[in-house]
């Protein structure tokens, strides 16, 4: 649990952060928005004291994180920092051991957990360790940052666009490891990300930041049915709500009595997924499994398009 | 495969061993610099062993200037330091537009003849090279390596020790190099105040009106400072190209 109180910035006469207060559940995902400069990454590295606030109180699991020296309080927080800045005179392998072997854990311990990371990202052990960080290209670079910052299986992890510099597809990929991995390790995540598709697909909740104050907090759906300002409601962008609305749920709760004609769909994928399904196969409906691959009802067009409306 | 720069090298440091050790196969080179009957080989003390003193001399210079001016750099460079900054600056570049020769006129009169005025002009001649690239090389470190190495949560010390002065190294590296070329150009003056260097040759063959001894004296600096440069040179590319640069 991380509790910020109250958490004011202020550099000379501007303030960055102004009186932020959110609480985020534990083993949950947080993603902070907002536009360039509106003071997210202040805010995130309040939380690991790389930054001093002005004013306020951050506890972590109810330690105001200030009652230990702020190098040992980084060692427990993992932070994956905007652009990589791995180290670059030190090999992938030694990069992703730094806070291991500042914490003085045992050669072989270092080298099973560096592999276990390296093998989770895609990148051969073998081939990328002894590689030094001039040699990967840009996405791997990022992915060697976010194994790193999880190398010493930290309960809170800190992102500062962890993602921007990956193509679509393994920018997917990596999202959806890093959501196994957040379930795995149980970790707390706080994420920002300039991307509104990125925010929607991780979000437990969603902070929204402008001009340095958070002007709203809450879960994805509910900030697309009731999105606080005008600020916030330009950000989801107004033509992309409804599909918002729908990738964020999965067949499952829109799943209606009866059963139509045609290929079953899952109800584990989104409803996103299956109002494409139903437009390019040009139905009204489509039977639904449930995962064990027995017939559970349909989901239909009519269906979806309440539900897009926010009118479910 | 040799490459052909480090043949030439490798031929340079071959024909300078054997100059040094058997001056006398060189005898018909340096023959016609001189008159009739003198010496063409410098003949008032071993050639290899004052090559030996005069670098043992621009070592130890150099190894004080070194750690001297790193630990100024280090120290103006750290929060609680940076204060210091603008006043080591200055006494520094005192002891670089100060003249070699007036700190030996100087020091003389306190220290006596011999190496120690030498050892003091070079090392205060020295230090700026060294202080001011190691500067360099510890402001200009890239700003997200630096977050990173403080998002881990390393300690200042472990900072500077595994991260700073590594990054910074090849561009100290270079400063020493600096420094070490000019001292062994300028160790040579250390000679009018008796210290054992190359510059003996030197004076000597500007006493004897004798060409060949001041030309020999002058190739061996010249040979050495190249062949050390390089080396030097070399060790920097080694650094620096593993980082990516
Ligand atoms: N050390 C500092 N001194 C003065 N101003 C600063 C400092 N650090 C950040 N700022 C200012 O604070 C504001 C917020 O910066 P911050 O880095 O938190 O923005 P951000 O939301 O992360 O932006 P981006 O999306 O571009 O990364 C900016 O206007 C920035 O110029
Ligand atoms: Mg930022």
């Amino acid at each position: 649990m991380i509790e910020i109180e109250g958490i004011t910035k202020r550099y000379g006469e501007t303030t960055v952060v102004r009186d932020v207060s959110l609480t985020i559940a534990p083993r949950t995902v947080t993603v902070i928005v907002g536009t360039s400069g509106s003071g997210k990454t202040t805010l995130l590295r309040m939380i690991n004291r790389l930054v001093e606030p002005t004013s306020g109180t951050i506890r972590l699991d109810g330690e105001d994180n200030r009652s230990l020296p702020g190098y040992e309080l980084r060692r427990r927080i993992g932070y994956a920092i905007q652009g990589h800045g791995l180290f670059p005179h030190r090999t992938v392998a030694q990069n992703i051991a730094t806070v291991p072997t500042l914490l003085g854990w045992d050669r072989a311990r270092i080298d099973a957990k560096v592999a276990e990371l390296l093998t989770l990202f895609q990148l051969d052990p073998a081939a990328f360790g002894p590689r030094y960080p001039h040699e990967l290209s840009g996405g791997q670079q990022q992915r060697v940052g976010v194994a790193r910052a999880l190398a010493a299986e930290p309960k809170v992890l800190l992102m500062d666009e962890p993602f921007g510099a990956l193509d679509p597809i393994i920018r997917a990929k990596a999202q959806d490891d890093l959501l196994a991995i957040q379930k795995h390790f149980e970790t707390t995540i706080v994420l920002v990300t300039h991307d509104m598709e990125e925010a929607f697909h991780l979000a437990d909740r969603i902070a929204v930041m402008d001009k340095g104050e958070v002007v709203q907090y809450t879960t994805p759906a509910e900030m697309l049915v009731k999105p606080a300002t005008g600020f916030v409601e330009s950000l989801i962008g107004a033509g992309e709500r409804p599909f918002r609305l729908l990738a964020i749920e999965t067949v499952a709760t829109a799943v209606e009595p009866g059963t139509a004609e045609g290929k079953a769909i899952s109800s584990a994928v989104s409803q996103r997924e299956a109002l494409s399904t139903l437009l390019w196969s040009g139905r009204k409906a489509l039977p639904v499994v449930g995962p064990d691959g027995v017939l559970i009802g349909k989901v239909s067009l009519d269906g979806l398009a309440q539900r897009a409306a926010g009118r479910s | 495969m040799l490459r052909l720069p480090n043949l030439f090298r490798l031929l340079a440091l071959a024909a300078l061993v054997a100059f040094l050790v058997q001056p006398q196969w060189f005898e018909p080179l340096l023959r016609p610099l001189v008159q009739e009957n003198a010496p063409a080989i410098y003949n008032q003390g071993s050639l290899l062993q004052l090559t030996l003193l005069h670098l043992r001399t621009v070592a130890i210079a150099t190894a004080g200037a070194t750690v001297v001016a790193l630990a100024l750099a280090i120290l103006v460079t750290r929060t609680s330091g940076a204060e210091f900054l603008p006043l080591s600056r200055s006494l520094v570049n005192i002891g670089q537009t100060f003249p070699p020769v007036a700190v030996l006129a100087l020091a003389v009169p306190i220290f006596g003849f011999g190496e120690k005025p030498t050892l003091i002009a070079l090392f205060l001649y020295g230090l700026l090279p060294i202080f001011e690239n190691a500067l360099t090389g510890l402001t200009t470190l890239p700003q997200s390596t630096m977050e990173a190495a403080r998002g881990t949560g390393m300690t200042g010390r472990q900072r500077l020790l595994k991260i700073e002065l590594p990054l910074a190294m090849p561009v100290i590296l270079a400063g020493i190099r600096l420094s070490v070329v000019i001292s062994l150009a300028t160790a040579t003056i250390g000679s009018t105040v008796a210290a054992r260097t190359l510059g003996e040759v030197i004076i000597a063959g500007l006493q004897s009106n004798n060409l060949a001894f001041v030309v020999q004296g002058g190739l061996i600096v010249a040979v050495l400072a190249v062949l050390i440069h390089d080396a030097l040179q070399a060790a920097e590319r080694s650094l620096g190209s593993r980082m990516g640069r």
